[in-house]
């Protein structure tokens, strides 16, 4: 099938390609996907103490569809707080990369992937304040 | 010589038309136009005379001892659905049983899936590793009520070539019709009906440079001699046996590319053999977790199917795309299922997900090779740094270990 240039564009300079360290606690890991289905995409944001992502980075194994949507999710999540983070939709992801409609199953795993860095980042977090809270009162 | 682009490196799909079959077909569009079944003027007999030659040249490639035992169809699909259906409508009342393999082409897969409707036994034979079917088990699978095997000479997707050989001295011995789709492997790998104890074999003239759209069933006219129901109703041509006006030009191009096979075949499979060993050295020697789908001892010589484990193929073709090649990945397909082929070999579907098919043929050259090699090995290995899996491979990760979501 032919691709859409914006996912073309994505899938040959794809954007905040890396790894943060998964141990701080002001980062938070999504792993979404299985290798047997195709695609496994690893997104990780980090988190300033304001609540706003300061960066973002990926990995996917995937096909380019893949690869553009989770570029593209971490373009987005830049500069958003967790909050506006969270309201990033799959249809979204489709609409900007013109995805056909058999490479839709590559926007839900690109949403899936930020909101489960997430709620990874906010695990985490919730288990910090517990450990204070248990240190003050001890 | 300079490269030009796209590279063609999917010679499974199709392939271009020799120049010497296209300066043949030529004026059999135009001056010579006639009708092959036209009895009453020079027209018809110019036609039908071309028609006839390129019977015979195509008889002689496969070894037939007659060129009656050739009728024309549209193509290989048409030639297989004919043969299995014929055979099956024919013989009746003598049985109800055929076997085939799992890795078959979907022509005769789905024939197959018809007859069973109607109440057809149809026994799937599986393969070992490197795709191939086991003699012995086709014999355990023949009883009484077998009419027909179909098996056929070279897949599609990982080229193995299959010991027909063994398999039609056991049907032939057994009194059962033997059914080849001989489609990939004709003028590139040994076939011969006769030392084979072929009785039916599929095939079409563009996997062998000629024309799209006219191939070829073989049908045995002599011990034992096959008899099938035709499935196209009309004016009777092909002694019957399949009706419709012939593609003239189309089979002068078929009759055309045939005979250059059968001249140059033998010399070319070695040149190309050769240039596949150089692509698969030039990938392997320079790539960790690259994994060889299929068989090197029996093995189509153009055929070669890597998969770059980490690496999807879809994401992969993207990245090399100057170059035309195929995957066995879902994301090629509409069903989003991987390949049946390389899951009846036994490759997980992680390995199905990464695999792509390398098909080399007459006009690839050495320079073509190359570059295809080295573009692949730098983008596998830009796509790896993209993989969250090979980061955790390389952590020492095993994958399998890992709970996956999938969705």
């Amino acid at each position: 099938m032919a691709y859409s240039a914006k996912v073309i564009e994505h899938a040959e300079n794809p954007r905040n390609v890396g790894t943060l360290d998964k141990n701080d606690p002001h980062v938070g890991t999504g792993l979404v996907g299985a290798p047997a289905c195709g695609d496994v995409m690893r997104l990780q944001i980090k988190v300033t103490d304001g609540g706003v992502i300061e960066d973002a980075k990926f990995k996917t194994f995937g096909c380019g569809s893949a690869i553009a949507s989770s570029s593209l999710a971490t373009e987005w999540l830049k500069g958003k707080t967790i909050d506006e983070a969270n309201e990033i939709r799959n249809v979204d992801i489709v609409q900007e990369l013109n995805l056909p409609p058999v490479k839709i199953h590559c926007s839900v795993l690109a949403e899936d992937a930020i909101k489960s860095a997430i709620a990874d980042y906010r695990h985490k977090q919730e288990s910090l304040q517990a450990v204070s809270k248990t240190a003050s009162r001890g | 010589m300079p490269l030009t682009f796209p590279i063609f490196m999917d010679y499974h799909s199709t392939t271009p038309v020799d120049p010497r079959a296209l300066t043949d077909m030529m004026p059999y569009f135009t001056d010579r136009f006639g009708n092959a079944a036209s009895r009453s003027h020079s027209f018809g007999w110019t036609a039908e005379e071309a028609v006839e030659h390129g019977r015979e040249q195509i008889a002689k490639l496969i070894g037939a001892s007659s060129e009656k035992e050739i009728v024309f169809t549209s193509g290989a699909s048409e030639a297989t659905n004919l043969a299995i259906k014929g055979v099956a409508e024919f013989y009746k009342d003598k049985g109800n049983h055929i076997i085939t393999s799992v890795i078959e082409h979907k022509s005769v897969l789905d024939s197959c899936k018809r007859l069973a409707k109607e109440g057809y036994e149809i026994t799937y034979l599986g393969v070992d590793r490197e795709g191939r079917v086991d003699p012995e088990a086709v014999k355990n699978a023949i009883t009484d009520k077998t009419i027909l095997v179909s098996i056929m000479l070279a897949n599609n997707e990982v080229g193995t070539v299959q010991p027909l050989a063994e398999i039609g001295k056991i049907t032939r011995a057994r009194g059962v019709l033997f059914h080849s789709d001989a489609v990939q492997g004709i003028g590139k790998v040994p076939f011969d009906v006769d030392a084979m104890h072929i009785d039916l074999a599929s095939m079409t003239a563009h996997k062998l440079y000629g024309p799209k759209g006219v191939g070829a069933l073989y049908i045995r006219r002599s011990k034992p001699r096959v008899r099938l129901v035709a499935q196209m109703d009309g004016g009777g041509h092909e002694r019957g046996v399949r009706s419709g006006t012939l593609n003239v030009p189309g089979i002068v191009g078929f009759g055309k590319a045939a005979e250059v096979m059968m001249t140059e075949g033998v010399e070319e499979s070695r040149r190309i053999l050769g240039l596949r060993e150089r692509l698969r050295e030039r990938i392997m020697s320079r790539l960790d977790q690259v994994f060889i789908n299929g068989s090197m001892t029996d093995r189509l010589p153009g055929n070669l199917n890597l998969s770059f484990n980490f690496v999807e193929g879809e994401g992969l073709m993207m990245a090399i795309k100057d170059v035309a090649v195929s995957s066995g990945s879902a994301c090629t397909s509409s069903s989003l299922e991987p390949s049946y082929v390389l899951r009846a070999l036994g490759v997980g579907d992680e390995l199905a997900h990464s695999s792509i098919r390398f098909g080399l043929g007459r006009y690839t050259t050495e320079e073509e090779v190359d570059f295809v090699a080295d573009l692949v090995v730098e983008k596998v290995t830009k796509l790896r740094e993209l993989s969250p899996l090979y980061e955790m491979y390389k952590e020492g990760i095993d994958l399998k270990s890992v709970q996956w979501v999938a969705h």
